[in-house]
């Protein structure tokens, strides 16, 4: 479903953001990339969803790889590959309800479709009762919701979050985590950057890849098997392990 | 398409403020052009009302044959470039003496013999009229063993064109720098605009939506932005128009294919100005 091959990024004036990094996530996994800030985290995701294209190494995608789909076509990936952010992007001066429906109309979904889908969406995310209301007057975690429900809504098969919970309480974590787990369950992959190693620790059955200055340093599917909670858990130091590089699709 | 007009409207509704100052400033921009324009246009009137003017006069001997005259009068008229040959006898030439000088129309009455010249007056066609064209009919004609004398007035010509040709470079100079500062001001005015607009553009980029459905809605904003400051600059200019028409002097407006040309370059620098924002826009995300 996502797979990096030898993926190195470098910027002109900030150098390699992103060093050979290579690894392979399968459809329907669960899976967090951590590290600490400018560890290549946010990178990773820009490249998966082909807002950025790696300096060499190959970037693939549900069927689309970084070297073979051109800009003016990068539109398709978008509609197979959602995206939630920390700072949620969404709309101010609209309600929920048109944030969610402005990713259909501008895809040119039929007019009579968006409502229902709409209401659906934000029922899943259970903001069902604050479909009207204005963004600014929902809290950090319902705007996260509304957020969620935009990037679902064109029925994607792979949801990136990047830092999604980082500006929400511990609470609203929880009901974000939980709601991805659900997305989870129905069969979407889920790629989430966090910087917060807690999260890990409490969903242990997610897949870990972990960064370290650009470098993949640990990766839980390629760590020595171990019954014990504690092994889910990645090096704090990112030095134990090797990325999952040979995995095939 | 239908997406893209709902939301072009949309966009002027959801910043009306914003919508309208951008028209605003690309209808001063154009209004700056438009009295220009007016200026341009009646500088070109009163020079082609000079050149209207302009004839060859082709005096005769006395007792010049009517044939041999008439001859000359059909080979003048088929030379190119030549409107009209007409004959002004002796007695025509002194009623219009009479008719323009009255202060001296004693002196004319009193006259026993009629001393002005009968005569050929030849105007050349627009486009003709050069000092070259004037110089080759004056030429055939002081040829005729029958013309006492040509004369066109050359200096006063050469004065004309002199003037026509530095009218038409400072024209074109000062139209070109009047036309790049309103694109540049339409230009800001739009690019402003979108730059409000730029998380909606991200937001629609990171959804899928196809450039073309992005740009489309902005297109036609742009178009419409264009349009109305048109539309803005035609009234200021109009305005302008008839208070030097009232309260100055008169002055001709300025042609239809003219103002057609301004609003057209209204839609496409508000089109073009919005093509080239949205391009920074639509990278990177």
């Amino acid at each position: 479903m996502i797979k990096l091959q030898n993926v190195t990024k470098e910027y002109p004036r900030h150098g390699a953001a992103l060093k050979d990094v290579s690894f392979h996530i399968r459809k329907g996994d669960f899976a967090f990339i951590t590290g600490h800030s400018g560890s290549g985290k946010s990178t990773t995701l820009r490249l998966i969803h082909l807002a950025d294209r790696p300096s060499s190494g190959i970037v693939r995608v549900s069927g689309f790889s970084s070297e073979r789909t051109p800009a003016r076509e990068v539109w398709k990936v978008r509609r197979r590959v959602g995206m939630v952010f920390q700072d949620f992007r969404l709309l101010p001066g609209r309600t929920a309800t048109e944030n969610v429906a402005f990713a259909l109309e501008v895809t040119g979904t039929p007019a009579h479709k968006i409502k229902a889908r709409t209401q659906r969406l934000l029922s899943q995310v259970g903001l069902a009762a604050k479909a009207g209301s204005l963004i600014h007057e929902l809290s950090g975690g319902e705007q996260q919701r509304v957020a969620i429900a935009r990037a679902l809504v064109n029925d994607p098969v792979v949801l990136l979050a990047d830092e999604a919970t980082g500006n929400l309480d511990d609470r609203a974590t929880r009901g974000i985590m939980e709601l991805f787990w659900e997305i989870n369950a129905l069969g979407m992959t889920v790629l989430m950057a966090t910087h917060d190693l807690e999260l890990h620790r409490i969903y242990p059955r997610a897949r870990v890849l972990e960064l370290a200055h650009g470098q993949l340093v640990y990766d839980s599917l390629a760590a020595p098997a171990d019954p014990s909670p504690a092994s889910a858990s990645p090096s704090p130091h990112g030095t134990e392990s090797v990325a999952d590089a040979g995995r095939g699709p | 398409m239908t997406h893209a007009v709902r939301e072009a409207l949309a966009g002027f509704k959801r910043a009306p403020v914003l919508t309208g100052l951008s028209s605003a400033m690309v209808g001063l921009a154009l209004f700056v052009v438009g009295l220009f324009g007016l200026v341009a246009h009646n500088l070109r009137v009163a020079l082609t009302e000079l050149e209207d003017r302009v004839e060859i006069i082709v005096y005769l001997r006395d007792g010049s044959l009517s044939t041999e005259v008439e001859t000359a009068t059909y080979q003048l008229s088929a030379l190119p470039g030549v409107a009209e040959v007409r004959y002004v006898s002796k007695d025509s030439a002194l009623e219009t003496a009479k008719a323009e000088l009255p202060e001296f129309e004693e002196v004319f009455t009193d006259l026993s013999v009629n001393p002005l010249p009968a005569s050929l007056e030849i105007r050349l066609r627009e486009g003709f009229r050069t000092e070259t064209s004037l110089e080759r009919v004056a030429d055939v004609a002081r040829a005729y063993p029958f013309v006492e004398d040509v004369t066109y007035g050359r200096a006063w010509v050469e004065r004309l064109f002199t003037l026509r040709r530095v009218a038409a470079v400072t024209a074109g100079i000062l139209g070109a720098a009047f036309a790049a500062v309103a694109a540049l001001i339409i230009g800001t005015a739009l690019r402003i605009a979108i730059f409000a607009r730029r998380e909606e553009i991200y937001v629609m980029r990171l959804v899928g939506a196809t450039d073309g459905f992005i740009r489309r809605p902005f297109l036609l904003e742009g178009a419409i932005a264009g349009f109305l400051g048109g539309v803005l600059a035609l009234v200021l200019t109009f305005v302008v128009f008839r208070m030097v028409y009232e309260l100055l002097f008169e002055v001709s407006w300025i042609p239809l294919s003219w103002l057609m040309a301004g609003l057209a370059a209204g839609v496409v620098f508000g089109v073009l100005s919005s093509a080239l924002s949205l391009r920074r826009h639509l990278k990177g995300v």
